[in-house]
């Protein structure tokens, strides 16, 4: 607002005005401004601090509330919370990377406990902001944050990418298959990682075709790019494409139902974006971990949680959607494999674990 | 790189061409006029937003382009009330209509849709659909041309195959017409123009109204042709993108196309080449690659371009007495 404001009193200026009065038009301007600015700082301010005592906080990363995969599958976790207590909660998506410190502090300052934040960017602001706040617990999901007050959760996605990838290469006629990551970082080649050696474990000659979104926060929500990428793949010869990408996921799966090849879904169930073209989805249950904080508020144990195959954090969904697609003994083929991961007779190597994949 | 690599290329460029050949084209008619228009940005958003959630509501990709047209023209009658009626700075309307565009879309699609400022995903009749051009089967067996025409000229949609033709009527309109010529002389000298008894402010409301349409067609080929639905900002800076391919032009259609295409092609090439190897160098890293374009642009835009003189009364209010 206050870019636009005097941006509109020009144009009224330009109108009338000669150029003197337009000096002190604008000065007059400035100084009724800074005031009312002031006011506007102070009352949001009051706002927030004066919002319900310890209710739990939820912050959104960058690809938003409503990416149908990862952060909205926060949100639903944080709205089972509610419809079970039937008390509330605080949200905020973030619009820029500036805000990550300040969202933090300001639910921190509220009386927020816990507060909940989806995404490894946080990381470093939470490192941060942690130790200023030692009555308050924060939850970390997808990183570590070593604080005495920090709950960090993490996922095994190699596992249940260790699956998807499986499917993938047993279902493609082609024997190429795509991979489509959002922003380039260790965590999102810790899901092509573990989507590889499941590929290549059902079929070794099977070729994977990897690319990443962007480099910045944005390539979290660029789907007009998932969907060019997705493109590319399956020019490239790909007939079955799995994203790790948030919203910009949205792209790859319609591109892949245009095409009439088979998506895969990651993060919430998304076997229901497009019927019958979506082959599953890797499910990371960050629902369960949201909920659970909430649940447990303020008494939230600190430390490390990761949440693997073992403990249905993550795995792969199947619903009337897909059933077509997988056949019986597909199923119980991966049922088999996700019980030798289990019990460790496989072993799927975590890509973040030493920065670097044993296949390709 | 074989020829199939350089169709999809090609194909991809096709496709990402687009919506900055219709934005240049919406900034040619305007600034020729003598209106600079920094918000076709906003004029795109705007008519992404509301093609997609009409199309998402009737499920008809017609009513929706209507309601997209219809929206960028009101944003660009506001803009031609401020600069051309009051004589404000075109500049400064035109970033207002940005920041409005990108607020209201968001507000409106949460209002309506819940989610999150995004439409529902449009499917079927919701959005155009690529178009397979007749005898692609016919001439699928010929070597060359089958696929340079069944992959590349054939198959994308309706709003691809509109925005060539409009580039050829925009030059015939703007340097064959009696009304392009009145159109260039009010952005060059209205003095003149308003000598010879015709109203300028008439002449650059006309212009705004037709820059309003084709930022209006750009848009909704955003939301309805290259995406299935609308996302928060989603039009990300290509109205921008198409200034300086204007500016790179030297405001004339033709060159347009070509500059358009190209920034096409460098996006297309960034898409596909995350990874190049070059033999004795070692991988080419991702991030130089993604900022190819940008690097290319400020190479042209410095080095190979000359000087680009904008019309002389652009940007300029036309005041009939003083």
């Amino acid at each position: 607002m206050a870019t636009v404001g005097p941006h509109l009193h020009f144009i009224k200026q330009g109108a009338r005005l000669t150029p003197r009065s337009k000096h002190e038009g604008t000065g007059r301007e400035l100084t009724m401004k800074t005031p009312q600015i002031l006011t506007a700082i102070l009352a949001t301010a009051g706002f927030i601090s004066g919002a319900a005592f310890a209710e739990p906080a939820l912050i959104y990363d960058m690809g938003g509330k409503f990416d149908k995969s990862f952060n909205e599958s926060a949100y639903t976790g944080a709205e089972r919370f509610k419809a079970a207590t039937g008390s509330g909660y605080r949200e905020i998506e973030l619009q820029s990377q500036a805000q990550r410190e300040q969202a933090i502090r300001r639910f921190a300052e509220a009386g927020n406990n816990p507060v909940v934040m989806t995404g490894f960017a946080f990381g470093s602001a939470l490192a941060k902001v942690a130790p200023e706040f030692p009555d308050t617990k924060f939850v970390i999901i997808d990183m570590v944050v070593d604080e005495p007050n920090v709950q960090s959760i993490v996922f095994k996605e190699h596992e249940g990418s260790f699956l998807v990838g499986y499917l993938a290469a047993e279902t493609s006629e082609s024997d190429v298959i795509g991979f489509v990551g959002g922003m380039d970082i260790p965590l999102i080649r810790r899901f092509a990682c573990g989507y590889v050696q499941g590929a290549k474990a059902a079929n070794p000659d099977v070729q994977v075709i990897q690319n990443m979104t962007g480099n910045e926060p944005t390539a979290w929500n660029d789907p007009v790019k998932g969907s060019e990428l997705t493109k590319a793949q399956v020019a490239a010869g790909a007939d079955v494409v799995y994203h790790a990408a948030g919203g910009t996921g949205v792209g790859v799966l319609q591109a892949a139902a245009d095409a009439g090849i088979l998506g895969i879904g990651v993060d919430a169930n998304q076997n229901h974006l497009h019927p019958g073209a979506v082959l599953t989805s890797m499910i990371k249950r960050v629902d369960v971990a949201v909920e659970e904080a909430f649940t447990q508020g303020s008494n939230i144990e600190p430390g490390i949680t990761v949440l693997g195959l073992a403990q249905d954090g993550v795995g792969y969904a199947l619903d009337e959607n897909n059933q077509s697609l997988i056949s019986d003994d597909m199923q119980a083929t991966i049922e088999n494999l996700r019980e030798q991961i289990i019990g460790g007779d496989i072993r799927v190597h975590d890509y973040v674990s030493d920065g670097s994949c044993p296949v390709s | 790189m074989d020829l199939t690599t350089i169709v999809q290329i090609l194909d991809s460029m096709m496709r990402l061409s687009t919506p900055l050949i219709f934005a240049c084209l919406a900034g040619l008619f305007s600034e020729r006029a003598g209106i600079f228009d920094i918000g076709l940005e906003g004029k795109m958003l705007a008519s992404a937003f509301f093609s997609a959630a009409t199309a998402a509501v009737t499920g008809s990709v017609l009513l929706g382009l209507l309601a997209g047209l219809t929206a960028a023209t009101l944003l660009a009658m506001v803009h031609g009330v401020a600069s051309i009626t009051f004589r404000g700075n075109q500049l400064i309307s035109g970033v207002a209509i940005n920041f409005l565009a990108s607020g209201f879309t968001a507000l409106i699609g949460q209002n309506w849709f819940q989610l999150g400022g995004r439409t529902p995903s449009l499917s079927g009749d919701g959005r155009f659909l690529p178009v397979d051009l007749p005898f692609v089967e016919t001439i699928a067996g010929i070597p060359f041309l089958g696929k340079l025409y069944g992959e590349l000229i054939s198959g994308h949609t309706l709003l691809v195959y509109l925005a060539l033709p409009t580039v050829l009527l925009s030059w015939w309109i703007l340097f064959r017409t009696r009304f392009g010529l009145r159109l260039r002389a009010v952005g060059e000298n209205p003095e003149a123009v308003d000598t010879g008894g015709l109203s300028v402010s008439a002449l650059r409301f006309q212009a705004t109204l037709i820059c309003g349409l084709l930022c209006g067609f750009g848009g909704a080929y955003l939301s309805t042709g290259m995406a299935a639905g609308f996302i928060r900002d989603m039009t990300a800076g290509k109205g921008f993108i198409a200034l300086a391919a204007l500016i790179f032009a030297k405001w004339r259609p033709g060159y347009a196309l070509c500059a358009c295409l190209l920034f096409g092609l460098l996006e297309a090439i960034a898409i596909r080449y995350q990874n190049i190897e070059i033999e004795g160098i070692g991988t080419v890293p991702l991030q130089l690659m993604q900022a190819l374009p940008y690097i290319l642009t400020v190479i042209i835009l410095a080095g190979f371009v000359g000087k680009a003189i904008p019309p002389r009364a652009g940007g300029i209010p036309y005041v009939k007495e003083r």
